[in-house]
């Protein structure tokens, strides 16, 4: 099964991929954008700064997600040697980083205006953040090992995100297990969510426009790290 | 309605602030993984015209080679 993910084969729909998806997230990106600046409606409580939820809650979810692929991706590469897992996983972590900043930042803007101050150390803001750690160590290993031992860096990376992995159960469930100024989650797929569909399609539509851009990040990504591979292979030539 | 979609009663700097800096981040991942993208690839077309004729062949019957050599740009 596992020579279907050969790079050799896959390099010739990534190669392609990447202008189809761009097109695709601009139109879906304009659609959400469109939705969530103009045509849904204000919030009795929070007026027009509930806007800011259709960044930054896709902007989350994306990046717990990248990070929960990563990890799952780097330990069964790891057991069953697979170097292509670590190499998509490699191509994941920036959009994940990017991902995670931006729901820090948007969450911070979103603050002042709801709860009076820009940063708390709140526990499901400090367990994001701590989250944006994990990203940095995470390519901060790869840009330390990857030259000098692959075996080192897939290892090093590997325990990077098992140990992260820990944090996102946390980040998860600290609005239920502390006290914090967050408020609990209004999404839950498995029981009605406490919020309405004229809020919840435009957040849909900008969590679908997210999850290409970080397709197309990752496409590009992994791109330039097989032409990295071939690079080698011709010095070797 | 030019006015209520620009100051959003007082909340305007907040949202338009998030959204731009959402956008920013967007565009500035983009441009920086272009840039590393197509860095590598001038770098394998480069040490792929130093090749002699022969190891020029082997390399070029390799399917990848032929797809990055045949893609000028991904976007």
């Amino acid at each position: 099964m596992f020579k279907y993910f050969e790079p050799n084969k896959i390099f010739s729909i990534t190669s392609k991929a990447p202008k189809y998806v761009l097109f695709l997230f601009i139109v879906i990106f304009s659609i959400g954008l469109t939705e969530a600046l103009i045509l849904s409606p204000e919030d009795y409580k929070q007026s027009h700064s509930v806007r800011i939820m259709y960044v930054h809650v896709p902007a989350a979810w994306i990046s717990l997600g990248i990070f929960s692929s990563i990890t799952f991706l780097s330990v069964v590469g790891y057991i069953f040697k697979i170097r292509n897992f670590f190499l998509i996983s490699k191509s994941l972590a920036p959009s994940g980083l990017v991902f995670n900043i931006v729901a820090l930042v948007t969450g911070s803007i979103w603050g002042k205006p709801t709860w009076g101050t820009w940063w708390a150390w709140d526990a499901r803001i400090t367990s994001m953040l701590i989250l944006a750690l994990f990203f940095v160590m995470y390519l901060v290993a790869w840009r330390i090992y990857e030259n000098n031992d692959n075996d080192k860096v897939y290892k090093i990376t590997s325990i990077i995100t098992l140990v992260g992995i820990i944090n996102i159960p946390i980040i998860k469930y600290s609005v239920e297990w502390w006290n914090t100024l967050h408020q609990p989650a209004s999404i839950n797929i498995l029981s009605k969510s406490a919020i309405h569909t004229s809020m919840l399609i435009p957040l849909l539509i900008m969590t679908a426009a997210f999850a290409l851009f970080s397709l197309l990040i990752f496409l590009m990504k992994y791109n330039t790290e097989l032409i990295k591979i071939k690079n080698k292979g011709l010095d070797r030539l | 309605m030019i006015n209520d979609l620009f100051f959003m009663n007082g909340y305007g700097l907040y949202v338009w602030s998030a959204f731009a800096f959402t956008l920013l981040s967007f565009i500035s991942l983009f441009i920086v993984t272009k840039i590393q993208y197509t860095k590598e690839k001038n770098k394998f077309i480069v040490k792929f015209g130093t090749l002699n004729s022969e190891r020029a062949s082997f390399a070029k019957s390799q399917s990848i080679n032929k797809e990055i050599l045949s893609n000028t740009s991904i976007i």
